[in-house]
């Protein structure tokens, strides 16, 4: 039975929570111009009205997708039966109206906080988030407003959307299942970096909403002491939401890394920057009064540009340049509406109030420290700057289009080395001015005193990086000073760290970020721009006979049970492999016989770990058919091995994924993916017959074989043989190159008609049949068919010190936690 | 001239000087003949060609080739204005490869040989399956 009252009830929380939001900022706004609190009653009326709906439409939605309806296009689209509760609630955010919906629940949380903290600043804040609100809930309002579509609806019905002839036929049909959440977001990192990236895109707002109420009721200054906590929170979610996304990408993508400068990325990272800034401004403000202006410009710029980044990722303006944008659901007008509304009260708020802004007259001098935090802002905008241009090629391309100028622009051919030459200096110039500017922020050093303070950090980090640069052999110069920046910034900042702890560690906070900051650059500086394909090649072969260039090819060719020389290991693949839910390691497929539901398969034999049977035979077990693993072996020349395994995902609606397996250890990643693996239906050979003597050695496809001997058996695959049948298993062992391998083909008589059950062997691609039993002459004639041998293509990538990146995006969310606390204490005092 | 104006000059003189090597390091969407044209001249700059598979009358691919130890392979390719060009990938062969209605290779001709560096291709059922299977 199609469940029409649950869309219907999403739906009308959808238009309860437009229409409350409206009212809201309608009534913030009179609440804010008038002197009479009913419109300030009234308005808080509406936003908790649009509280209680926005959990209605987040409680339904989850509500249908948790016992898949997939009556509802959202549901099927995204969600299947078999995903577990929390894949669930990846398919609740992995489409664009789900997104949004995040996006707003986040909103209405933080503007709860805002409602009850904010005293005589809620009015004029709220008016701001009000009105964001309602623009918000617009996109997933979904209704037709003379012929023009407002918003796209998540609670739309499979039959309203899909012209499927099924549906002409029953109206009331309901898919038995939905099509799946996407391979790539089946990972637990999505269950939780979409939130966090979220949190962030919505605390941005709160920064901003101030900044517009400084200028709009003429509190020029006073917003700012106000801002800096949430501009620290801000920054720290969406950092943390950036570097899980960054994680997810190194763990689950297979372009070999945390970060490719992909637009989408680059679109989030340019509004972290700008906001890091806007925090450096801000305390300069906090200092001494100066910077109002670029705070305005910074924090006012962050959230624009997570509208813009929004409007990139959502509208289909960057189409095939890049791997993780929305489907086109046309909602670009409505998008770029929003942007422009809010650019444009922006710059007229800006314009009308610039001449009330206060700047100083004060010359600067570079022994105020002052000077040294405005230059650290203007870098990360720089760098900002030299993101977003390239990354909205796109959109140049398409405003020139529109006006009649026909373009061909396309982004970067190479994204990672393009941005690495330019951000490589940035990070040389952040390293660097983190160190110096904790210097200047505890104390305006007189000329004389400067160089005295700075000898110490200055010689200690050369010493440090002269020593690793002698024994690792980095030649590479801004890689160089890329180091020596990033190790005087983590010993400078250390420094004051140590003085502070003691006394003040409550203030610590810069310090301790700026280690993380270091520490981070460092750790990308190795992991990235020194990491190694050890997988490489060099067969000297040519491109072609035409090309004179040698290649070296990245990939290496494994067959089963063929090991390879690769790098300082031995490689060698040793098959196909299967998870199942609830049991920890790795199986065979071979273990279980297949039973009549996909998802479910049978134990053959006892499976044992060790000497326990941990799953009985013919018991039932779950697994995801669509997954195989691929076990690799790594050894090492002093005999010390590991498994990987990665893993190939094949989904039928969406295509095959990749995913790589990776070693950690202390000092570097080993990363290996598949790259090609062989197809599992294989053409077998014509059958030779060939006679064989019993404890004679012949040969099958190469390989040295014998058999060993003939056995009478009582059933057969788990059958009990009939009166008067006999069955024979003959055991042929055949000598791989890492192991012994045995064949057991069955040769059965049953009313004197005899049958032969193969047995086979995948890795070697063998099947051998007795097709008949001298036993007069102990020989056997075997049928013996041959195939193409198991194999995998893979790429193996070393990424030396990872972990100073993971190790350094914690010692970074310390630090802006110790900076919250104490910018919140400040705001109470 | 106070410090702030030296200032404004240098991050002024910064952003053009991003915006300039931004433009010059910009690939740009060809057609093969324009390709090899710079090729001819001596610009080896990467470019991106939009295009598809050589498909013969009943749309089987043609002209598909593995090389023997399956690390690379070339295919031919028509851009946009039904010019047939040979390319070469070095890295196995994508296994959406076939299956895509649009290819677009980055990278740059090699004499007669288009060599890429990336392929994107648009493969039709992709993410977006709309089907309704009972």
């Amino acid at each position: 039975m199609v469940h029409i009252w649950a869309g219907n009830l999403g739906h009308l929380f959808v238009i309860v929570a437009f229409v409350s939001a409206v009212v809201a900022a309608f009534s913030y706004f009179k609440a804010e111009r008038g002197l009479s609190t009913d419109w300030k009653l009234t308005a808080r009326f509406a936003f908790y009205v649009h509280f209680a709906a926005v959990m209605g439409i987040v409680t339904v939605l989850y509500y249908i997708i948790y016992n898949n309806y997939f009556e509802y296009h959202y549901v099927w689209s995204h969600s299947s039966r078999y995903l577990p509760f929390y894949y669930k609630l990846s398919a609740f955010w992995e489409g664009q109206e789900g997104s949004f919906l995040l996006w707003i629940f986040w909103h209405v949380i933080l503007g709860v906080i805002i409602v009850r903290t904010f005293g005589k600043w809620e009015s004029s804040v709220m008016f701001v988030f009000s009105l964001v609100q309602a623009f918000l809930v617009s996109m997933i309002l979904g209704v037709v407003i003379f012929n023009l579509k407002l918003g796209s609806s998540p609670f739309l019905l499979t039959r309203d959307v899909i012209n499927a002839p099924v549906f002409e036929i029953n109206p009331e049909f309901i898919p038995e299942n939905g099509s799946g959440l996407n391979p790539l977001l089946q990972n637990y990192w999505m269950v939780i970096h979409p939130p966090t990236l979220f949190l962030g895109f919505a605390a941005t707002i709160v920064p901003f909403a101030l900044a517009i109420s400084g200028l709009w009721t003429n509190r020029i200054t006073d917003w700012i002491k106000h801002a800096i906590p949430w501009t620290l929170f801000a920054s720290a979610s969406l950092g943390l939401g950036i570097i899980m996304g960054a994680y997810w990408a190194y763990e689950t993508l297979n372009f070999g890394g945390y970060w490719n400068w992909d637009p989408v990325e680059n679109a989030i990272f340019v509004p972290w920057l700008i906001l890091i800034g806007g925090i450096h401004t801000m305390l300069i403000h906090k200092k001494n009064g100066a910077a109002v202006k670029s705070s305005y410009l910074l924090i006012i710029a962050a959230f624009l540009l997570v509208v813009y980044s929004t409007f990139l990722t959502r509208s289909g303006i960057l189409g095939d340049s890049s791997v993780h944008s929305f489907t086109d659901l046309g909602l670009s007008g409505q998008l770029l509406l929003y942007l422009l509304v809010f650019v444009g009260i922006s710059i007229y708020l800006l314009i009308a109030k610039w001449n009330m802004i206060p700047s100083t007259e004060k010359e600067i001098s570079t022994y105020n420290r002052e000077f040294w935090i405005f230059i650290g802002a203007t870098v990360l905008s720089l760098s900002a700057f030299q993101v977003i241009l390239p990354t909205s090629i796109p959109v140049f391309n398409s405003i020139l289009n529109n006006l009649g100028i026909q373009t061909s622009m396309a982004p970067p051919a190479d994204q990672v080395t393009f941005y690495t030459r330019f951000q490589v200096w940035f990070g040389i110039g952040i390293a660097l001015l983190t160190g110096i500017g904790q210097f200047f922020w505890w104390k305006n050093l007189e000329k004389g005193k400067v160089y005295k303070e700075f000898a110490l950090p200055v010689v200690i980090s050369l010493m440090l990086s002269t020593l690793i640069m002698v024994f690792s052999g980095l030649v590479n110069l801004p890689f160089l000073l890329l180091l020596s920046s990033g190790i005087f910034a983590i010993v400078s900042n250390g420094k004051t760290l140590i003085r502070l702890y003691s006394k003040k560690a409550g203030l610590s906070g810069g310090a301790i970020s700026h280690i993380g900051i270091s520490l981070m650059l460092i750790g990308i500086l190795y992991s990235s721009g020194l990491s190694r394909v050890i997988s490489l090649n060099r067969s000297g072969l040519m491109y072609s006979s035409d090309l004179p260039e040698e290649v070296n090819k990245e990939n290496i060719l494994l067959f089963q049970d063929e090991p390879v020389a690769m790098d300082d290991y031995q490689l060698s693949y040793q098959g196909r492999r299967i998870r199942l839910d609830g049991h920890a390691g790795y199986f065979t497929k071979d273990q279980f016989n297949l039973s009549n539901n996909v998802h479910y398969l049978i134990a053959k034999e006892d499976i044992k770990q060790g000497n326990i049977a941990i799953i009985p035979k013919g018991d039932t077990v779950k697994y995801n058919p669509e997954n195989t693993y691929y076990e690799v072996k790594y050894t090492r020349q002093n005999g010390n091995n590991f498994l990987l395994y990665p893993r190939l995902q094949e989904n039928p609606d969406m295509g095959n994924v990749v995913s790589p397996s990776i070693k950690r250890s202390a000092l570097r990643d080993i990363y290996t993916h598949v790259t090609v693996v062989a197809n599992e239906e294989k053409e077998w050979s014509e059958t030779i017959e060939e006679e064989v003597q019993l404890g004679k050695t012949f040969f099958v496809n190469d390989y040295v074989s014998t058999v060993e001997g003939f056995e009478r058996i009582e059933e057969v695959d788990g059958l009990p043989l009939q009166e008067g049948d006999v069955a024979v298993k003959a055991e042929i062992r055949i000598q791989g190159k890492t192991q012994d391998y045995y064949l057991e083909p069955v040769y059965l008589i049953r009313d004197n008609f005899a049958a032969r059950i193969p047995d086979e062997n995948e890795a070697l691609g063998i099947r051998l049949t007795v097709l008949k039993i001298i036993p007069e002459k102990d020989a056997l004639i075997l049928g013996i068919n041959t195939t193409q041998k198991d194999y995998i293509i893979l790429k193996a990538i070393e990424k030396p010190y990872i972990n100073l990146l993971w190790t350094g995006t914690i010692v970074l969310m310390i630090g802006f936690t110790v900076a919250i606390v104490r910018r919140t204490k400040d705001l109470n005092r | 001239m106070k410090k702030t104006h030296i200032f404004g000059i240098i991050i002024i003189a910064i952003a053009v000087m991003i915006i300039i090597i931004t433009a010059g390091d910009a690939s740009t969407y060809v057609t093969f003949k324009e390709a090899m044209r710079m090729a001819d001249e001596g610009n080896n700059k990467k470019i991106h060609v939009v295009g598809q598979l050589k498909k013969d009358s009943e749309g089987n691919i043609q002209g598909v080739e593995v090389t023997e130890d399956r690390l690379s392979v070339s295919f031919i390719m028509v851009d946009n204005e039904n010019m047939e060009q040979k390319v070469y990938y070095n890295e196995p062969m994508p296994p959406d490869l076939q299956r895509s209605e649009q290819v677009v290779v980055i990278g740059s001709f090699k004499e007669d040989i288009f060599v890429a560096d990336k392929i994107l291709l648009k493969c039709p059922s992709k993410y977006q399956e709309e089907e309704i299977k009972i």
